[in-house]
């Protein structure tokens, strides 16, 4: 999968790379980085896919940023960087969101849901993951993670989708392989496997 | 792709929002849902030196339905009006509208008053307050005014808020009981921007007969465009059938001037122009009646 590339080509170019350790607070090189820039720096408390974690970043830290360079959760994918490709959405208290949209400071003790938050304890597939399996609902799976979190939530709200609402909820997400039909599919396969297993 | 540096502040009332506001200058930016803001901020076609988060203003969270208004306040977002019930019935033009704003997953982020503040030329709420005749109120530390929309939108992107002032809700006319209303719109992909925009409100009067027809465009011109059509609508009867909207859009044809741009002629905009204004006068028509009991 696509997980280096863009993301971080683009933040060598507009500032650092975070090279912090995981689930703690900010590396000194960005904090100098940070005060250099004449960034003031905040406190932010998430809690990710049920796991605390307190960020120290400058206001204009994106939240798909700090997911992907503070937290090194890289399972959320940056796309377009303007709220068009869908790729990045997550949970944030629940509600499906563009992290590219969203500053991490904005977040502060929101519950976020990620896509590595949405398999099971045991490890077994969520009824959306196993949905795309089962109906080759990716290929090259880039724009996976947020159709993943998306459908997740929209099913939430709306357990038995029609053929139509379907292609609603995936709407404002886009694409490039497969064709939309067998991701379509599998969010009504998803809806069937959630109730199957509430059963 | 990133934002440049900023100052930040997140005030947890309206009192501490309009006073950092006063004090941070021309220059600060007032952050809500951030749809259209983070997005200009990414490409850097805005640097504003402080944002002022007003997510956490739960006193603006609302949306009520008093005095003939439905009031939305500035952190309410435009999936909470879409979904409720009380504003869809006393104004169904705003669920109309709404369903056609953006994706669901911007809806959930994104506000209402925000879109309305942004004052994009292709946004469908900027029109639905243009046409219902609502208003915006803003708040200083110099106290509050109401701007009517006619005043509100001076250009494309430009609403009438000065730097020191935010906006706290915006007031949308209820629906009289004789009349009806309709959005209709052309675009490429269901949730993009419109290539062409209409939204339409008719009243009927006791006969049946319509006494006022108006629309309101977006994606045709800079500020939303409000046009009068009942002199078009003359020969339309109580007689749903014969009802016909043809005249009524081959008037608003007339009245627009739609420029090219890569995604649209002037020309085929002119087309959507008649063929929107006759589709959607035609359902405001048979709402209305409905309504009216006929």
């Amino acid at each position: 999968m696509a997980d280096t590339g863009l993301a971080n080509t683009r933040s060598a170019n507009s500032g650092p790379t975070y090279s912090g350790p995981v689930n703690s607070g900010p590396a000194n090189a960005e904090r100098a980085q940070a005060r250099s820039a004449r960034d003031q720096l905040f406190d932010v408390r998430l809690v990710v896919n049920g796991i605390v974690h307190t960020v120290i970043v400058p206001a204009r830290r994106l939240l798909s940023d700090c997911l992907r360079h503070d937290l090194r959760l890289t399972g959320t994918h940056v796309g377009c960087e303007h709220g068009v490709c869908g790729a990045c959405t997550v949970l944030v208290d629940g509600v499906a969101t563009r992290s590219c949209l969203m500053l991490t400071v904005s977040a502060d003790n929101a519950e976020i849901t990620t896509v590595e938050g949405l398999t099971e304890p045991d490890g077994t597939l969520s009824p959306v993951q196993q949905a795309f399996t089962d109906c080759h609902g990716l290929q090259c799976g880039f724009c996976t993670p947020g159709f993943l979190t998306t459908i997740t939530a929209a099913l939430a709200e709306n357990p038995e989708p029609s053929h139509d609402e379907a292609r609603e909820i995936i709407g404002g997400n886009l694409c490039r392989c497969t064709g939309y039909q067998n991701i379509v599919k599998a969010v009504l396969r998803a809806a069937e496997l959630k109730r199957r297993r509430s059963s | 792709m990133k934002p440049s540096s900023f100052g930040y502040s997140r005030p947890e009332s309206v009192a501490e929002a309009v006073q950092v506001l006063a004090s941070i200058g021309p220059d600060g930016k007032v952050l809500a849902g951030g749809q259209s803001l983070v997005p200009l901020l990414n490409m850097r076609l805005a640097a504003p030196t402080h944002l002022v988060d007003i997510n956490r203003l739960s006193e603006l969270a609302f949306i009520s339905v008093a005095d003939g208004q439905v009031t939305v306040g500035a952190t309410a977002r435009h999936a909470d009006v879409l979904r409720d019930p009380v504003a869809a019935t006393a104004q169904p033009l705003l669920r109309k509208a709404l369903t056609l704003v953006a994706h669901p997953v911007i809806r959930n982020r994104g506000t209402t008053v925000g879109s309305i503040v942004h004052a994009d030329p292709s946004g469908e709420m900027t029109a639905v307050l243009a046409l219902l005749g609502g208003s915006v109120r803003l708040a200083s530390t110099s106290g509050q005014r109401c701007v009517p929309a006619e005043e509100f939108f001076l250009g494309p992107l430009e609403s009438d808020v000065r730097p020191d002032e935010l906006a706290t809700e915006a007031s949308f006319p209820v629906l009289p009981p004789s009349a009806g209303c309709a959005f209709a719109e052309v675009s490429r992909r269901q949730g993009d921007y419109a290539i062409c925009g209409v939204a339409a409100l008719i009243e009927l009067d006791t006969e049946g007969i319509v006494t006022r027809a108006r629309a309101a465009y977006l994606s045709v011109s800079g500020t939303p465009l409000v046009l009068d059509l009942t002199a078009a609508c003359g020969d339309v009867g109580g007689d749903l059938i014969e009802a016909d909207f043809a005249e009524a859009g081959r008037l608003a044809m007339s009245q627009v001037r739609p420029t090219d741009d890569i995604h649209a002629t002037a020309s085929y905009r002119r087309h959507l122009v008649g063929v929107l204004t006759e589709r959607a006068l035609h359902e405001a028509h048979q709402q209305a009646r409905e309504r009216a009991g006929g």
